[in-house]
């Protein structure tokens, strides 16, 4: 345990522009990830005192509340100094087991925040952390202190400090206007990188989650971009004979799989985006699309049809070995690894309905997850505990929602427009 | 004929109907406008003002109007441009097949004409799997036109995959719709 926060603080250290400073602690309450929202832990997150005090613990709150692990308690005006140890025997009446209190304050124009972690309980603290940053930084200090709380108490790391790009979707199914968007994971901040101008499909973040690439596509033929999100360059992959789509990063970043169609046949190549050299993986008659990387980088999942109707296959990254690993009813397309390396989720068509579903990259231990007219696209938070991805009701317009991996948390995402092809970021450094 | 073509042929004695309806003064209707003549045949007018003999109005003759050959109205009302296809399929139907030798046979005489084939799917589909879909479909109509004689050089092809649906509508006759590799003139029409 003791090791555990260690590792936190010093992970937390590393992070650019927001420094953290802290005492461990011993835990008696946990949070059991993989029971889902059997029950999730009560837990009461006062507002905190000073500069967006109230803003940064409302933040966090609606966090930890969405992740359906825990169970926020209003705790109406009652507040928490969080220089004395809290009224555990109150806290305990009103029913919360966790408790978040903290203090905001401006230092020489530094928005500093301290923040303890309580076990109501045992009557302990498990985390005593300062982060010091920017004033219009405080979202992020918020999601910084989420995922310090989900992390003490899962023993799983966060995703609340990250970024979701995806496809806006605005106007009728006639004239859809697509235009490439990035938000906070909680909905917040959200912006346009493109003007709706061409269609834009398939944007995904590199390991460093300042860098995307997606694919346009105009009526003279598509390319693939790289878009740096902090310079917005924007530079293309170059010219392919057919169409070229579905770019995803290997997971150090030094090269993009994607699709290129000759004469109608499709086939994953993969460029070096060192020195620019393009090498087809696969050379089938079938349609072969939807590449993506194992997090070790050795491994590629894709979308094949050369078995009659859309599978799943896996395949040395180099090229070569592919095998099926898909064998349940339906089609199964767009797999995506877990950053853990340890599923595959995918959408499957069965029954005339899609689905979210997941299996072992041998195929294995098969779920599913979810069904409507239209779920897809599903990507992976960086914890490998929930996934997003697009659902669309008959004649409405896609909408991004949640699920983990138990399958019994399933939540609409907090973006209410028109949106589909969500990826999910990194961990931000 | 099947009953889907019997469906198109109507989609395309419609369009055709409407086109003559632009270009073409109808002979009488609604649009025509009524009242100055029927005053002038009652004669209320000329007796009101006590002026002299009506001079009567000829009826106007009748304009025939129709697309210019080899320009892409011509194209779409007269040839098809689009051919549908069967769930997940890319084979040229027959149905199909007749209208790509028209379409052929049209680019054969206007020899111009350059063409991109957009290859469509339907939406009970992932959106990539589409893309690469349709990008069969858009070649094979482009091979077809191919071994009728049309130049390869004068064929591009494109795929949008499920994102420009011709049909807004979420049953099995907007799938049908919706599935389909579009002729499109993009240069080189009259």
């Amino acid at each position: 345990m003791r090791k555990t926060a260690l590792a936190l603080v010093a992970a937390l250290l590393a992070c650019g522009g927001l420094a953290a400073t802290a005492a461990p602690a011993r835990a008696e309450i946990e949070v059991d990830v993989n029971r889902g929202d059997i029950r999730p832990l009560p837990l009461s997150v006062p507002a905190f005192g000073g500069e967006r005090g109230a803003d940064i613990s409302r933040v966090i709150a609606e966090n930890l509340g969405r992740s359906g692990l825990f169970a926020p308690i209003d705790a109406g005006a009652r507040q928490a100094d969080v220089a004395t140890e809290p009224d555990f025997a109150a806290w305990k009446g009103l029913g919360a087991q966790a408790l978040v209190n903290g203090q905001a304050s401006l230092v020489d124009g530094r928005l500093q925040v301290d923040f303890r972690l309580w076990d109501i309980p045992a009557g302990q603290q498990l985390l005593g952390l300062q982060f010091t940053s920017t004033p219009e930084n405080w979202r992020r200090v918020a999601h910084k202190i989420s995922d310090a709380v989900y992390e003490r108490l899962t023993g799983e790391k966060g995703y609340f400090d990250t970024r979701v790009v995806f496809v806006s979707e605005t106007g009728g199914r006639l004239d859809r206007k697509l235009r490439l968007a990035v938000m906070d994971q909680d909905g917040a901040n959200p912006s346009y990188l493109t003007d709706g101008s061409e269609i834009v499909l398939s944007p995904r973040f590199s390991a460093s989650s300042q860098e995307i690439t997606y694919m346009a596509l105009r009526p003279e033929g598509s390319s693939v971009y790289l878009l740096n999100l902090e310079t917005g360059r924007r530079e293309s992959l170059g010219q392919f004979p057919g169409m070229v789509f579905a770019p995803r990063f290997s997971p150090d970043g030094a090269q993009v799989a994607f699709a290129v169609e000759r004469n109608g046949n499709s086939d994953i190549w993969v460029m070096n985006l060192v020195n620019r050299q393009s090498r087809r993986l696969t050379s089938d008659p079938a349609i072969d699309t939807s590449p993506a990387f194992s997090p070790d980088g050795r491994q590629i999942v894709f979308n094949s049809d050369r078995g009659g109707s859309p599978q799943l296959y896996v395949m040395d990254a180099a090229g070569g070995g592919a095998r099926r690993i898909s064998f349940g009813q339906g089609r199964y397309t767009s797999p995506v690894w877990s950053p853990k390396g340890d599923q595959i989720a995918f959408t499957r068509q069965g029954g005339g309905q899609f689905h979210i579903g997941v299996m072992r990259p041998d195929g294995s231990d098969e779920r599913t997850l979810t069904s409507s007219y239209m779920d897809e696209g599903p990507t992976w938070a960086p914890n490998g505990r929930v996934i997003l991805f697009s659902r669309q009701e008959a004649g409405g317009e896609p909408r991004l929602w949640t699920v983990d991996i138990t399958g019994r948390i399933l939540n609409p995402a907090p973006y209410s427009g028109g949106a589909s092809d969500p990826a999910w970021s990194p961990l931000i450094n | 004929m099947t009953p889907r073509a019997v469906l198109r042929w109507t989609a395309l004695l419609g369009a055709a109907a409407v086109l003559a309806a632009c270009q073409t003064t109808p002979k009488a209707g609604p649009e025509t406008p009524a009242t100055p003549e029927a005053g002038a045949a009652s004669g209320t007018a000329a007796e009101g003002t006590g002026a002299g003999a009506v001079q009567p109005v000829r009826r106007p003759g009748p304009v025939a109007g129709a697309p210019i050959p080899g320009s892409v109205q011509d194209f779409v009302i007269n040839i098809s441009d689009r051919v549908f296809f069967d769930v997940d399929q890319y084979e040229v139907r027959e149905d199909a097949a007749a209208i790509l030798e028209r379409q052929a046979a049209w680019l054969n005489r206007y020899p111009a004409v350059q063409v991109r084939i957009e290859g469509n799917a339907d939406e009970r589909g992932t959106r990539e799997y589409n893309i690469a879909l349709g990008s069969r479909r858009a070649n094979a109509v482009r091979d077809q036109l191919v071994a009728l004689g049309v130049s390869p050089s004068r064929i591009s092809t494109v795929s949008f995959g499920k994102e420009r649906p011709i049909d807004p509508g979420a049953d099995d006759e907007a799938f049908r719709r919706n599935r389909n590799a579009r002729t499109a003139i993009i240069g080189g029409a009259r």
